[in-house]
């Protein structure tokens, strides 16, 4: 065993606390330790230069950096010594900046002490280092969409003109989505017919995209990089697609509201039905009242369906624009009319004559055959208005089979049906599960354009792993021992990536490397110590430990 | 940091793009980079510089909250992490100064005070624009008194003093407290130099300053030596009163606990920007759960005409705002910010359910200000030769939310109008599948 150790002063940062000198010179005096050399900056050129000179010069079958953080400087050691010919996972590094000289800059002699403890448990470590070999596992190029609503559709064109193949599944008889059921679209007006009727001829005139109508997914099988898709079509007859990556676009329903303000789809209609009539021209309503958050922002359906207000003003902007003397009011809580062109819709309708009433959620309004009552509070009083045509905007809704679909794919859904992103800012068309990415109104509801967007943006993440040609992974998995484990699947529990499956004719879990992001869980709940995670194992942790 | 150390990234900072020539799938741009003083690929970023640096200036990071160095770097985890000479304060660029301090300090070499701007001229296929967003100069609503009332403050320098990297280190002291406290260090500083100055004359003259004043007041001491003790004594005396009174307040300084935030300042406003900001609601929201978080007895007000709390999971939020953390969600448009005798503003507001005209105090005010067109953005509209939409912001089409009105020239996040995290995150994976689609179709 012949360890090098480098400790670096980061400027200051770190030699302003730390007496980085005393720590190399006690580095010096472990066992097992060849070199110990001290750096300004360990990870600049000359840095690094040395380290591979030392790795050369004294045969180091072990290098431990103490510095910085491994999160943003590992991969450079690791590349480093690969470079010199030392087998990167025999690379150790040990936090003497954050964990120690940062966070203790008024105790320069303990700060000392402690860096010389954190060196000492990483070389105790690092004698336990294993080489590795990172894992390489094929790509599919090719993509599932599910769903054929302008999410998938604009999804599937991105895809198809950067090259890659695309298989698309959609449910219904013919493409399009919810697009083909609305009239107009704001704030531009043109009619979403033509616009989605475009959308579809676009796609289905690309020879690399494969569409299934009448047909739904199955079930799926594989991982990132080689997903098997059963895929049922309208016959009965289920045929299996190979995709690298799966897009979930299926998209969402707006609520029925049965039972609700007496609707009866005739006097008290939806916003959607409001459209067919808007669209087919049999709209004969001369006192319109809207009621908004029907179903929505309530006890049992929580949150906001974005949609709806812009909806309400669109329609009412429309009966503005074919009769100026139709009365139209909208019954609200919070007018949901965000960024620029939907508050400047607000102005408007405001110009046009379209009446804002505020109602107080704690008491909505109560409809009677012609009339509906409701109290003010920005006026202090029971108000009153007739009506002919009462309409109520209901929120959209995941669809029934939501939960069925991801179960199948093994990701989640929220508490009310939507898929659950990885990360609510930062990953917003990720799933944690890798290969598998979510857009449109399947996540959360988005207009046309926010869905078309989120399509093209599930395009750009799946081309950033397929255009890769193969997947190289990092090769601290876990890994568990078939002779030991006992099938218990207390690992396969914890695992929050879906990579642990039980064998049952073994008796066995097993991990699957590639979908395995090594976060350990598996390792820390295994009572018979069977899953390990490499570099972490238990004699190189407690190694560590004991050096303490 | 993952963009810094892609291989495919080329990243230049403090850089300005000056020409675009060419046509979509074969652009030639020009660049200036501009000069930092500072040799990027020889700084380290240890800061011995800054350490030393003898030029304080203000923070702009923290909102001015608090202090830098002329020789700065923007923020701790800035990429890269290069440092930048600020030429307009430092001493070295001054025709009459000289310093050199920084150079002299930086081991590294890479002090470089005769560098130049650098034209830079990079082909690409396609541009995409995500130059953000400002913030409404909250001084354009005086009713509202940022500026004048100390206490009144933008939600943005609220981050700053909320964060545990911020200049208070996340407690909330109120910005005429930290003012009284940083006077009186400076009036405690110059206390302490004139106690100095008083026992140099008292050495010199063998008396206490307390023999001599008398002594001098009557007359019986005269010259110009004098005069300067009994000036400084005069002075001191003054001083030390004034410490004391300061001190007694000082004594007494307590982290805000009622919050007051002001929505739509400069937002679904005629006279400045008609549309609405998108995510104000939801900032106030948040800082409001924070501030409780860190101090529970934080009582907060969000004045506001509609609360937008329109994205996922925004509602269930705004909800356990009210819930959890005791927000108070008040319908109105405040009229008016006044300031009473104790540095607390007072906020009037008309009470829409009893129809009253009321005032509520708060030891702090929030302004949540509009995001409005970055400001250059007109130039750079010409320079990349698009267009601009009614409200400042690049202009984009319906059917190609990306698309901006020239052909492979693509605007992503608050570039083309206000928008959440989320969504300018969703925006920039759809510019960059944009941008593959033309350049991989051929």
């Amino acid at each position: 065993m012949r360890i090098g150790v480098f400790v670096c002063h980061c400027g200051s940062n770190i030699a302003g606390t730390v007496d980085c000198e005393a720590v190399t010179q006690y580095a010096a005096a472990l066992p097992d330790v060849v070199c110990a050399v001290n750096n300004l900056y360990t990870c600049s050129e000359s840095g690094i230069a040395e380290i591979q000179k030392a790795v050369e010069a004294h045969d180091l079958s072990r290098v431990v950096v103490a510095s910085c953080s491994p999160r943003t400087h590992q991969p450079l050691f690791q590349s480093s010594c690969a470079q010199a010919g030392l087998n990167p996972y025999l690379f150790e590094m040990v936090n003497i900046r954050d964990q120690c000289s940062w966070v203790h800059a008024q105790k320069k002699e303990e700060a000392t002490e402690k860096a010389k403890d954190l060196v000492r448990m990483g070389v105790a470590k690092s004698r336990f280092l294993e080489p590795q070999e990172d894992i390489k596992a094929p790509l599919i190029p090719r993509t599932l969409v599910i769903g054929g609503g302008t999410a998938g559709l604009s999804a599937a064109e991105a895809l198809a003109d950067m090259g890659l193949e695309v298989v698309l599944v959609e449910k219904a008889p013919e493409p399009g989505g919810l697009l083909r059921q609305i009239n107009r679209l704001a704030p531009e007006g043109d009619r979403a017919a033509d616009r989605i009727s475009a959308l579809v001829e676009t796609v289905m005139a690309k020879s690399n995209i494969t569409v299934y109508t009448d047909s739904e997914v199955e079930s799926v099988g594989g991982y990132i990089g080689s997903f098997e898709v059963a895929v049922r079509q309208k016959e009965g007859e289920t045929l299996t697609e190979k995709v690298g990556c799966i897009v979930v676009a299926s998209g969402a329903v707006p609520l029925q509201p049965k039972g609700m303000y007496n609707y009866d789809g005739k006097t008290v209609i939806t916003q959607m039905e409001l459209e067919e009539q808007l669209g087919s021209g049999s709209y004969a309503g001369r006192q319109v009242v809207m009621i908004q958050c029907v179903g929505a922002r309530s006890p049992e359906r929580e949150y906001c369906s974005r949609l709806c207000c812009m909806t309400a003003v669109k329609n009412a902007l429309l009966i503005k624009e074919q009769d100026p003397d139709a009365q139209v009011h909208i019954l609200y809580r919070d007018m949901q009319m965000y960024g620029t062109e939907l508050e400047q819709m607000l102005w408007d309708a405001r110009g046009q004559g379209v009446r804002f009433e505020v109602y107080d959620a704690e008491q909505p309004p109560t409809v009677e055959s012609d009339i509906i009552r409701f109290y003010h509070p920005l006026m202090g009083e029971n108000r009153e208005i007739a009506y002919d045509l009462l309409v109520l905007s209901t929120p959209l809704v995941a669809r029934e089979d939501a939960p069925a679909l991801s179960q199948l794919m093994r990701v989640p859904v929220d508490q009310n049906g939507f898929f659950l992103e990885a990360h609510a800012k930062l990953r917003p068309l990720d799933f944690a599960t890798d290969g598998i990415f979510v857009c449109g109104s399947a996540r959360y509801p988005a207009t046309v354009a926010e869905a078309r967007a989120q399509g093209l943006g599930a395009a750009s993440r799946v081309a950033s792993i397929l255009f890769k040609g193969e997947r190289v992974i990092d090769a601290i998995v876990a890994e568990i021992n078939s002779e030991t484990c006992v099938g218990c699947m207390g690992c396969s529990d914890m695992c929050p990536f879906g990579a642990i499956s039980y064998l049952p004719e073994q008796n066995i879990c097993e991990v699957n490397m590639i979908l395995c992001k090594g976060c350990g869980n598996c390792a820390a709940t295994c009572p018979s110590q069977s899953a390990q995670l490499r570099g972490f194992k238990p004699q190189q942790i407690l190694a560590q430990i004991r050096a303490v | 940091m993952d963009v810094g150390r892609h291989p495919n990234i080329e990243l230049l900072a403090y850089s300005e793009v000056e020409k675009v020539d060419g046509e979509s799938g074969d652009f030639r741009i020009t660049i200036r980079k501009k000069a930092r003083y500072v040799d990027e690929e020889k700084c380290t970023g240890c800061g011995e510089c800054a350490e030393k640096c003898p030029t304080v200036i203000s923070d702009d990071y923290n909102m001015g909250l608090g202090e830098a160095k002329a020789i700065y770097r923007y923020f701790a985890q800035g990429i890269p992490s290069a440092y930048t000479i600020d030429a307009n304060h430092c001493r070295q660029f001054h025709p009459k100064k000289k310093c050199g301090v920084c150079a002299k300090k930086c081991q590294a070499k890479a002090i470089d005070y005769d560098q130049q701007d650098q034209m830079i001229e990079v082909g690409a296929g396609a541009i995409i624009a995500a130059t953000g967003y400002d913030l409404f100069d909250a001084q354009k609503t005086p009713q509202y008194g940022y500026g004048r009332i100390p206490n009144v403050i933008t939600a943005l320098e609220l981050e700053r003093l909320l964060s545990a990297s911020g200049p208070t280190e996340g407690h909330l002291y109120r910005p005429s407290d930290l003012a009284l406290q940083k006077d009186l260090s400076e009036q405690e500083k110059r206390s302490k130099k004139l106690l100095k100055t008083l026992g140099r004359h008292e050495k010199k003259f063998g008396q206490t300053s307390d023999e001599f004043y008398p002594l001098y007041e009557s007359g019986e001491l005269q010259g110009k030596d004098y005069d300067k003790w009994a000036q400084q004594l005069k002075e001191h005396r003054e001083l030390t009163q004034e410490i004391e009174g300061k001190r007694e307040k000082a004594d007494k300084i307590a982290a805000a606990k009622r919050l007051a935030f002001i929505q739509c300042v400069g937002s679904r406003d005629i006279r400045f920007n008609r549309h609405c900001s998108s995510f104000c609601c939801m900032h106030s929201i948040k800082e409001a759960i924070i501030a409780r978080e860190h101090d529970s007895e934080v009582e907060v007000s969000v004045f506001g005409m509609d609360i937008r709390a329109v994205g996922k999971g925004f509602e269930e939020y705004r909800n356990r705002g009210a819930r959890k953390s005791g927000i108070r969600y008040i319908r109105s448009r405040v009229a008016e910010i006044t300031e009473n005798g104790d540095a607390t503003p007072v906020v009037w507001y008309e009470d829409t359910l009893t129809r009253e005209v009321r005032q509520v105090p708060a030891d702090l005010v929030i302004l949540a200000t509009a995001c409005e067109p970055a400001s250059g953005v007109k130039q750079l509209a010409e320079i990349l030769g698009i267009e601009l939409n009614n409200f400042g912001f690049f202009k984009t089409g319906g059917s190609q939310p990306i698309d901006t009105t020239r052909p492979g020239v693509f605007t992503c996040g608050c570039a083309q109008g206000p928008m959440d995290i989320p969504e300018s995150v969703a925006q920039a994976s759809s510019a960059a599948a944009r941008a593959a689609q033309i350049l991989l179709k051929g």
